[in-house]
């Protein structure tokens, strides 16, 4: 296990120096020098090489990659070159939305997928299961933020049960901010839940082939009973996968929903630090969800090799 | 019965199709002409799906936006097969080699990557806009083509009828393209169509977010980011792109299951 482990953070150390390389290179090659964008066009040629200095971007390519990351690695992100303010900071406040988010749309697509997956796999090909497929068919084809609008539509417009937008803040109270974050959470969930439903019924059936199900069909044991007992365990390694994917995508995902919501969190972040071109700041977030999916995939590695034995001796 | 899927898929994204080819030559209503007028008006007989916030016909709009969906994600994964398939037919061909083991790696490291974000940077620091677009989802489908195909091909190397071409003294290359590529068609097919649905989505988010096609260019994204304004108001404006994205992407998914089922008759048992 150990040896496993080590391996997958090699690899995890490779993935995000390149993601950390290919991100600063893209950002790097914009056309455009934020200190003269900063300023305006009539600024004076000294004014905006001192700024450039101010902002560190009179060193090489090298020295400025390497404080980069040498500051994201110390929590520092540097300062934006719009608001002046510190680069973390900023991320730190949006997070407290984008990250909730995230996690409670993906209890939800769980919620919804495990026993809806299972319903199917049990009644498979009988119109229980017909029509469990259907709606996941319906389900992967809807865009989310287009669903986000029909929930606006239904349950802020016409119902008035939710608000159409903002968030009143944490310090509101838990209720307050949950209800805020519901109807986004139920658009980003219900499109996934449906590809995890599917998951979950595949994997389900694929189990229920297996020789050491009939194994316990044979001693006695009745479908049901087999299904929770040796079934269940085993049918969860693809769908913790998906589950681990779900998470990154959510959380990328969650950026475009939340400006159906209006919701200020990381999504609202980027697109005004892009409109300002404002690259330190998209930088930096982009760099952190990178991070995180990556960082999400290496856990989902590791539970695997925990849950399944076999795939610790096949690294 | 047993093509039901392929039949109502085919049927859907045919229309899409044959609406968006129409579109060069006719549509109801000239998109261009605004009509302030007639603005916001819900389905009438003139205008089957109503008009927009500057009184364009959405039936028109839709047809042009079709235009733009399928331009950008048939390109995209022309980018994803094009690039993909062979780097998976080399990699499968010199299986386990420095080359495989480059290729395999680079396919682990881009699936990684969160495609959404990427896409945004890429649009964001090159500018917003249909090629841009296209580049960003192009990228992510390579990977998706490589992993298919070498896998496929993998499993053909051992194959007694690729071993007989060896013998018959055909190089490597060679039996990728006479022999292995045939082999892997349907699959590629099968993806593709599924590919292109994802596309279809793709390119609606960014349009969305203003980083598609930008105006005067008429997309589904957009479209649905100016009704969002006005969904209290008129909700046909919000309904009617969003439903042509469903059903479009419906049909191709639809499509891609019935292609499965038809080329790979194993399969059908299965999914009964």
């Amino acid at each position: 296990m150990l040896r496993y482990a080590l391996k997958k953070v090699v690899s995890l150390a490779i993935s995000l120096i390149i993601a950390s390389v290919v991100i600063f290179g893209v950002v790097e090659v914009a056309p455009g020098d934020p200190a003269s964008y900063m300023l305006g066009i009539n600024a004076q040629p000294d004014t905006v090489a001192a700024l450039r200095a101010e902002l560190g971007l009179d060193q090489s390519r090298w020295q400025r990659y390497l404080a980069w990351v040498c500051g994201m690695v110390t929590g520092d992100f540097g300062i934006s070159y719009t608001y002046r303010a510190s680069v973390g900071g900023m991320i730190g406040d949006r997070l407290w939305i984008s990250l909730p988010l995230a996690l409670y749309a993906l209890t939800l697509s769980t919620i919804i997928a495990f026993p809806a997956g299972l319903y199917a796999a049990s009644r498979r090909g009988k119109p229980g299961d017909v029509v469990v497929m259907g709606a996941t068919q319906l389900g992967v084809a809807v865009p989310n933020f287009w669903f986000a609008m029909m929930l606006v539509l239904i349950f802020a417009i016409t119902l008035r049960w939710f608000g159409a937008g903002g968030f009143p803040g944490w310090e509101k109270g838990l209720f307050a901010g949950m209800k805020a974050l519901t109807l986004p959470a139920v658009a980003l969930a219900l499109p996934q839940a449906a590809i995890l439903t599917r998951v979950m019924r595949s994997s389900l059936l694929d189990i229920l082939g297996e020789d050491f199900m009939r194994t316990a069909r044979a001693k006695g044991l009745s479908q049901r009973q087999a299904i929770w007992r040796h079934g269940l365990r085993n049918a969860l390694i693809p769908v913790l996968t998906i589950v681990g994917l779900q998470f990154s995508f959510l959380l990328a995902g969650g950026i475009i929903i939340e400006q159906v919501f209006f919701l200020p969190g990381l999504g609202r972040l980027v697109f005004q630090a892009i409109t300002q071109r404002d690259l330190i700041v998209v930088e930096s977030v982009v760099m952190l969800l990178v991070f995180a999916v990556i960082f999400v995939n290496f856990l989902v590695d590791l539970a695997y090799a925990a849950v399944d034995p076999r795939l610790r001796s096949r690294a | 019965m047993k093509w039901r899927s392929l039949l109502i898929g085919g049927l859907l994204s045919a229309t899409f199709l044959l609406a968006a080819a129409l579109s060069f030559f006719w549509t109801p209503h000239d998109v261009e002409t605004l009509n302030i007028a007639g603005r916001l008006k819900p389905p009438t007989l003139s205008n089957w799906l109503g008009t927009d916030h500057f009184g364009r016909d959405i039936l028109s709009m839709i047809m042009v936006g079709a235009r733009t969906s399928i331009a950008v994600a048939l390109v995209a994964v022309g980018i994803g097969m094009g690039l993909g398939v062979p780097l998976g037919l080399a990699a499968a061909a010199q299986s386990g080699g420095v080359l495989d083991e480059v290729i395999s790696r680079g396919n682990d490291l881009v699936f990684a990557f969160p495609s959404l974000v990427i896409a945004i940077l890429i649009t964001a620091v090159f500018g917003a806009g249909a090629v841009n677009a296209i580049i960003a989802i192009g990228i992510f489908n390579i990977p998706v083509f490589a992993r298919l195909t070498r896998g496929a091909a993998l499993s053909l190397w051992t194959r007694d009828f690729i071993l007989a071409a060896r013998v018959a003294g055909k190089g490597r290359a060679r039996i990728s393209l006479e022999h292995i590529l045939p082999n892997v068609a349907n699959l590629l097919i099968v993806q593709g169509t599924i590919q292109f649905s994802l596309g279809i989505l793709a390119e609606a988010g960014l349009s969305y977010v203003g980083l598609g096609a930008q105006p005067p260019v008429p997309s589904w994204g957009r479209m649905l980011a100016d009704a969002q304004t006005m969904v209290a108001l008129a909700p046909h404006v919000a309904l009617m792109p969003g439903l042509a994205i469903v059903l479009m992407v419906l049909g191709l998914n639809l499509l891609g299951d019935g292609f499965r089922d038809w080329l790979d008759p194993r399969l059908r048992v299965v999914r009964t």
